[in-house]
């Protein structure tokens, strides 16, 4: 009997890529929980400001606050269906590489944090932001979004693996990726900034550059850390 | 394997009463040798403390990432007790550092905490991210997964330190007084022998608190040991939840 040969790296992240996709179009819960929570958080600013409409760094900081606080919620679901269903086991028995794990949630965090950025950045112009912002604005913002949310699958992914085998697991993951995301927040509302004010403004490049410096590092750092919290 | 006996409490006495020598030499060229500032006065001071603190907490940190990598790479679990010792220390001195932060930021800027001076709120934002560290290890029962994942988190946030001052230092207007700077010539002849007996004096101050810390833990375990022997019951000892690593005695 010949053995099979085990799945390579992306054929395996494929595989669980295509599984997490397909959980959250059965039966979408994470989604849908990070867009109504970006809604209704909009809702609470525009009572507690007690402004019809934001612009300037509050605007900025208003949205993207909104968007870490509702990561926060992608990255505490992130393996909770594995550990309570076995699916963790079940990986840790295939002859797949654990990296693939890593690519396979990091890229599905990736992909949830994209759909809810730009439903969230859309709802934001409608409901709160005062300027509106022009085609190269727009494009500047999505830009922005994409970097950011690398960097908060990435950092996302590596807590979760960790938070997932404590205790207390909820209050683990808050406690560990704000202030890993302080850098990253620091970098994109600085960036946001112009490009939500009146009169508009440009994107400054030092800030991409500490985007892609900090997505580049703990895109690193995940790649080499997260075979340790999948050993047993 | 070797025995652990001697291994924590090594020079315990030598460091002991170095540490005791220079800082108390340190204390003395603060106040009697390097002279007064001309434009802060005497609150100027301050800073052969609350720099020295914050270096070494940095270094602290570093060092706790490095035993981390050192962890995963070996399985030892003294480099787990190293890394975690590291850590819980300068969390402390960072504390320190924080407090006497504020009191020079009182004196020079007269306001408690200044939002604009990066090292300050980087310090502040480190020592959040640091505070994380026991109730992590507090949340995991197993201990070689406690130590493991302990690891994982020491060596992140030790990468993390950098970046943090980066991007803190770029998202604000320089303030803060740049003692060292990198020209390294701000600084008068005599405030420098000052300031370098006290950063001596701290460093080893702070190896002296963590071989204290080590010898303490391990000592601690020994006679946990002794007593499960004498009471002649080779049971395991009921799971503690603790979040300090735990030492097997052979």
């Amino acid at each position: 009997m010949s053995a099979a040969r085990p799945p390579s790296t992306l054929s395996a992240a494929r595989a669980v890529l295509y599984k997490e996709l397909t959980l959250e179009r059965r039966a979408p819960q994470t989604l849908t929980a990070m867009a109504l929570f970006c809604a209704s958080a909009f809702v609470i600013f525009h009572f507690a400001l007690g402004r019809d409409a934001i612009e300037g760094a509050l605007a900025s900081g208003v949205l993207w606050v909104t968007l870490t606080l509702a990561a926060l919620l992608g990255i505490g679901r992130s393996f909770v269906a594995d550990r309570e269903e076995g699916g963790l086991d079940g990986f840790l028995l295939a002859p797949a590489p654990r990296t693939a794990l890593l690519i396979a949630k990091a890229t599905t965090l990736f992909i949830f944090l994209l759909i809810v950025g730009v439903l969230a950045a859309l709802l934001f112009s409608v409901l709160l932001l005062g300027p509106t912002p022009s085609a190269s604005q727009w494009a500047s913002i999505a830009l922005l979004i994409v970097l950011a949310d690398l960097g908060i699958a990435l950092v996302g992914t590596l807590i979760a693996g960790i938070a997932i085998q404590t205790r207390a697991r909820d209050l683990i993951t808050s406690i560990l990726a704000l202030p890993l995301l302080i850098p990253l927040l620091i970098a994109v509302t600085k960036a946001s900034e112009p490009l939500l004010s009146v009169g508009g403004g440009t994107l400054a490049w030092r800030w991409l550059a500490l985007l892609g410096l900090y997505d580049l590092i703990f895109g690193l750092l995940a790649y080499a850390l997260f075979d340790y919290l999948v050993e047993d | 394997m070797p025995t652990t006996k001697s291994l924590y409490g090594r020079r315990l006495t030598g460091y002991a009463i170095a540490t005791a020598i220079v800082l108390t030499a340190s204390i003395a060229l603060a106040f009697f040798y390097a002279p007064i500032e001309v434009d802060q006065g005497f609150s100027q001071k301050i800073f052969y403390i609350h720099v020295p603190l914050a270096i070494v907490t940095l270094g602290g940190f570093v060092f706790g990432g490095i035993f981390g990598i050192q962890y995963l790479r070996s399985g030892d679990t003294r480099h787990d007790l190293r890394s975690y010792t590291a850590i819980h220390q300068g969390l402390i001195f960072c504390i320190g550092a924080l407090i006497t932060g504020c009191i020079w930021a009182k004196a020079a800027w007269g306001q408690w905490w200044v939002w604009d001076e990066p090292t300050l709120v980087s310090f502040l934002i480190v020592f959040l991210l640091y505070c994380t560290y026991q109730p992590l290890r507090f949340s995991i029962e197993d201990p070689e997964r406690q130590a493991r994942y302990a690891a994982v988190f020491a060596v992140v946030a030790g990468v993390f330190v950098p970046v943090n001052f980066i991007a803190v230092r770029l998202a604000s207007p320089l303030i803060h007084p740049r003692v060292l700077g990198s020209s390294g010539g701000s600084l008068p002849n005599d405030m420098r022998i000052a300031f370098y007996s006290a950063l001596l004096g701290i460093t080893l101050l702070f190896i002296t608190i963590c071989k204290y810390e080590m010898a303490s833990k391990h000592s601690r375990a020994q006679l946990a040991a002794l007593r499960r022997s004498l009471s002649e019951e080779n049971d395991e000892p009921a799971a503690v939840r603790t979040a300090a690593p735990r030492i097997a005695i052979k």
